[in-house]
Order: structure tokens, then sequence, then C-alpha cells
């Protein structure tokens, strides 16, 4: 299995995400420019997180427009993964890979600490070696964070049970005080309706090793490893 | 020719920048402000040839595809001769 990690001017969390490929999950994993169009040697592909194009215009509004972003909506057309990570997600959202926006955190800051998010599924490629209901706690670095969709939407992604983690209190009660962005719903990551495109407002990949304070973003990695493994 | 694109948040949105705006105007002695919301503004020079129309035609998909997220915001297009 091969990984991918999409590199554009201002990502800052692409190192980390190799890192984690490389050393905890131990798989191969190469930088991809986001010039680059060809994604024909690829299983699964992380969007990082950081400031693309210094998150002018609207945070991931820029990279949408990047070469690489019309090769990766064929990926994941074909049925491929594509992780989105903070800005990544916002990139997401932007190139319609998933609905929604994200705004403007409720408070205004940039919020940067450990939070904890429940589990809401564990039928997605990236939660599959979870228990619905699991608490992860992980960190959120973001001034854009905060959730937006209309009421339809809302209603589809929860009917077609495609909300994946949610921002908890420690005990894994959805809670208001337990939002830190004013997020809809207390929304923290969606999946597409394929499965196959998640994005997440957390970093998994800066909590996959004890010494940074948890390791509880391992199992979202090795959750998509197992899968990966089982279509090889 | 000049086109100048505004775009605002839909009603509904929550802005806080315009919240914490409205709180700053109101500590320098403004009252009566029922609400603020920021939005942004773009102003796009147009080589001279162009029609009107297709002028305001290439502007509108500019606002809609790039300058706005319809999910969030409306824009508003004027062209100016």
């Amino acid at each position: 299995m091969k990984f991918g990690v999409i590199v554009f001017p201002g990502s800052n969390c692409d190192h980390d995400a190799y890192h984690v490929i490389s050393k905890q999950v131990g798989q191969p994993v190469d930088f991809i420019w986001h010039r680059e169009t060809n994604l024909n040697s690829y299983d699964a592909l992380i969007i990082p997180g950081g400031f693309s194009y210094g998150d002018y215009l609207r945070a991931g509004a820029l990279a949408r427009f990047s070469p690489v972003m019309e090769s990766v909506k064929k990926f994941a057309a074909t049925g491929r993964f594509v992780l989105g990570i903070c800005n990544g997600f916002q990139i997401l959202c932007e190139a319609g890979l998933l609905p929604g926006a994200l705004i403007r955190n409720r408070d205004l800051h940039f919020i940067c600490e450990h939070i904890f998010v429940r589990v809401e599924t564990s039928d997605t490629p990236f939660t599959n070696e979870m228990e619905r209901g699991a608490v992860l706690r992980l960190p959120i670095a973001h001034a854009e964070g905060n959730y937006v969709c209309d009421d339809a939407t809302l209603e589809t992604l929860q009917r077609e049970d495609r909300i994946v983690v949610r921002y908890c209190d420690r005990d894994g009660e959805i809670t208001s005080a337990a939002n830190p962005n004013g997020a809809r719903d207390n929304i923290a990551g969606i999946c597409s309706r394929e499965r196959n495109v998640l994005g997440l407002m957390p970093h998994p990949e800066r909590a996959c090793e004890d010494l940074l304070g948890s390791s509880d973003g391992r199992d979202i990695f090795r959750s998509l490893a197992a899968t990966l493994a089982a279509v090889a | 020719m000049k086109a100048k694109v505004y775009v605002s948040l839909k009603p509904g949105i929550l802005d806080p920048q315009g919240k914490a705006i409205q709180h700053s105007v109101e500590l320098l002695g403004f009252d009566g402000i029922a609400d603020v919301r920021q939005g942004k503004y773009f102003e796009i020079s147009l080589a001279d040839n162009a029609g009107q129309e297709e002028a305001r035609e290439s502007v509108s998909r500019m606002a809609r595809e790039v300058l706005s997220n319809p999910i969030i915001e409306d824009y508003r297009v004027e062209i100016e001769a």
C-alpha cells in the first residue's frame, strides 16, 4: 500500500503526516507537490493541515485550484481513500468533495489545545478498527473550524451515518460546553457518501506517540491501514 | 471598465467578526446599532473592449465560483463603465 501526502504552498503538517505513515504505519509514502497530476501509484492520500496559500480569500479556497486537485477528485471517484486534516478538511469542502463549509470559530480565537471527540460510526475505512462511542483525545489548531451546513445537508449526513466524529467531553457526552468552535451539531469530522473521503478538524497525526501527549490518533491510521490491507 | 463584487455572509450564518466589531464601536460610544455584518469587496479592472453584459456575465461567474462560497455567502456584482 502506498500513501501520498499532498503539499501546497503553506502546508505545514505534511511532515507530521509523512512521519506517521512511514514510522507508525510503516508503509511507503511520498510527498506530492501540488503541481503533480499523476496519482496512479497511490492507494491513499492525505491532504495535510497548514495554511495553503496563506488562507487568502477563504481557508482552502485557493488550494482547490491547484493542478493536483482535479486528480484528487478523479482519485476519490475511483473509490480510493482521501483523508483531509484541518486545512485539508477545509480544502475538501471548498472543492465540493465534502458538503458544508468551515467558518471562523464562534469565539474568534485561534484554538490550539487537546479536545475530546467521540467516534460516531465504525462504518468507515478510517474508523473500522474502533468501537462506535470510543472517545479520542486529539489536538486541534485552527481559527476556522466552525462547521456549517444547511438543515437538509445535516439531515442527510445523519441519515447516511456520515458524521464520523463529534466534539464531546472526556466522558463522551456531546455538550455545547465541549464544542470548541461552535460547529453545527458538534461536528468534528464527516465522510463522503461513498465513505472513502474523510475530513477531520482534529489532528490525529499529531497524536500518534505517547510522548506527544496522546496516541489516540493511531487508531485512525490503524483503521486505514487495515482497510488497505484487506483491499490489497 | 471596472467590476465591483460585494460578498456577504448569508443571513443566518454566524458572523463572529461582525459581532466583535459591533462591540468595539459600541465601546466608542455609538449606540443604536442593531447588527454589524462583515463582508468582502473586490475591484476588478477589465479590458475596455469587453461589452457590459459580457463583463457582467464573466464577473458573476468569478464571483460564484471563486470569490464567494455559495454555501455560506451571497454576492452582488456592479459594472462601472
